[in-house]
């Protein structure tokens, strides 16, 4: 029998917040929750690298933050809901960051969720002969 | 004993919030949206709730990984909402009715629901914004509620079959409720969306209508999926569906859909909204 966190490695493009990512990234996501206070991100801007120096994170984790790389933030063990409190002190919101984290400018971003969104039709599975 | 009058599932995208504070309702992107509240409102006008019972996720306001219930219920006489970072107002407090939530808690429990009880609680964007949609203008809520959140953000969550006998419970509960006040159902989240990583953007229209139609008149259907299905059917975070499951699963009696829409996009999710009326309730007639 596939596990709980296995069978999630079918879906593409999917990083499945579990017990995995969260122990990761306990730390990072603790950093994106201290923005939850305006004298916390008031911080933050003033000088970022000495600010990170508070929370208890790796290296890789803390330049991903600096280099706002969404994707890296992600597997190491971010999670979106939390990582968005970044993109909103930068005053950007989640179509801004989601434009990022796929790659696409955000203006084909826009024009893809107007038109629909990302279809399901080889986006579901991995072996989804459409993809 | 209470009477449940009926259910109202919507989403609950943070960037409503943003709209409502800047007055875009009539932009053309989100129209088609906001359009779909005034009949809601003319049913709520008619069938006059007292108090909600909430169902829905919290995105880390009360609950971070350090504690995270699967599920909780609110208990608190007031629950105020938050800066929850991303840049939308805050919202005023709404009123509690701890008696509705001890007695909600007492059923669970008794139903071996091992739910997390609290006596302070804070509203995030999920209960806030349906809130604002529903009665707007920033005033004072005309309305009690209970607070029913739902682990959607830590895996492993609760099954949709699990979500579903929640919902029963808690439907149970309040129609053992010892007063004559007329409570409304709410569920909120979904529909399909993904927000991270590069499916980011993945909405699935077919998928979502089918749980629509379901959740009118076969929504046990909808409890045969696991929460895998729904990330991979809805999205990663499509799993709010399962806010929707439970408050449906909480609506006594024989149902009639008042009202839905369902647009594509707000933002990044595809906004569904569905009301339905508990048609064995004593309530009045449509003019």
């Amino acid at each position: 029998m596939t596990s709980y966190n296995a069978a999630f490695q079918d879906i593409p493009g999917t990083t499945v917040f579990d017990a995995t990512q969260s122990r990761l990234g306990y730390h990072l996501n603790m950093f994106c929750m201290s923005l939850m206070k305006p004298d916390n991100r008031a911080a933050f801007k003033a000088d970022e690298r000495s600010y990170l120096e508070r929370f208890a994170m790796s290296v890789e984790q803390r330049e991903a933050v600096l280099a706002r790389d969404y994707n890296r933030m992600i597997a190491l063990g971010g999670n979106i809901y939390f990582l968005a409190k970044i993109g909103a002190t930068d005053g950007f919101s989640f179509q801004n960051l989601a434009s990022k984290m796929t790659g696409m400018p955000e203006d084909a971003y826009k024009a893809m969720m107007v038109a629909g969104g990302r279809p399901p039709k080889g986006n579901r599975s991995k072996s989804d002969p459409a993809r | 004993m209470a009477t449940i009058v009926g259910t109202i599932m919507t989403s609950h995208v943070p960037a409503i919030g943003g709209a409502i504070a800047k007055g875009r309702q009539s932009d053309p992107y989100w129209k088609p949206f906001f359009d779909g509240y005034p009949p809601v409102r003319a049913w709520l006008d008619r069938v006059k709730p007292d108090v909600a019972v909430a169902f829905f996720q919290d995105h880390g306001l009360n609950f971070f990984l350090d504690k995270l219930p699967t599920f909780a219920v609110g208990a608190a006489p007031e629950y105020p909402n938050a800066d929850e970072g991303w840049g939308i107002p805050t919202l005023k407090p709404v009123k509690g009715d701890p008696a509705l939530s001890w007695h909600i808690i007492n059923t669970l429990v008794a139903d071996e629901f091992d739910i997390t009880m609290c006596q302070q609680m804070q509203i995030d964007h999920a209960l806030s914004l349906p809130l604002a949609l529903l009665w707007p203008g920033g005033g004072d809520w005309p309305i009690r509620v209970v607070p029913i959140t739902m682990n959607h953000v830590q895996h492993p969550l609760p099954s949709p079959k699990r979500s579903w006998k929640l919902g029963e419970s808690v439907g149970r509960a309040v129609q053992s409720w010892d007063s004559d006040a007329r409570v409304l159902v709410l569920g909120t989240g979904g529909l399909s969306h993904q927000l991270d990583g590069e499916r980011a953007g993945f909405i699935n229209k077919p998928f979502d209508l089918m749980c629509m139609d379901a959740l009118v008149n076969d929504p046990q259907k909808l409890t045969r999926y696991s929460a895998l299905d729904l990330v991979r059917e809805a999205g990663a975070q499509g799993t709010e569906l399962m806010a929707w499951i439970a408050a449906r699963g909480a609506t006594p009696g024989r149902v009639t859909k008042v009202h839905s829409n369902y647009h594509v996009p707000i933002s990044n999710t595809a906004a569904g909204l569905l009301v339905l009326q508990n048609e064995d309730a004593a309530l009045p007639k449509a003019a």
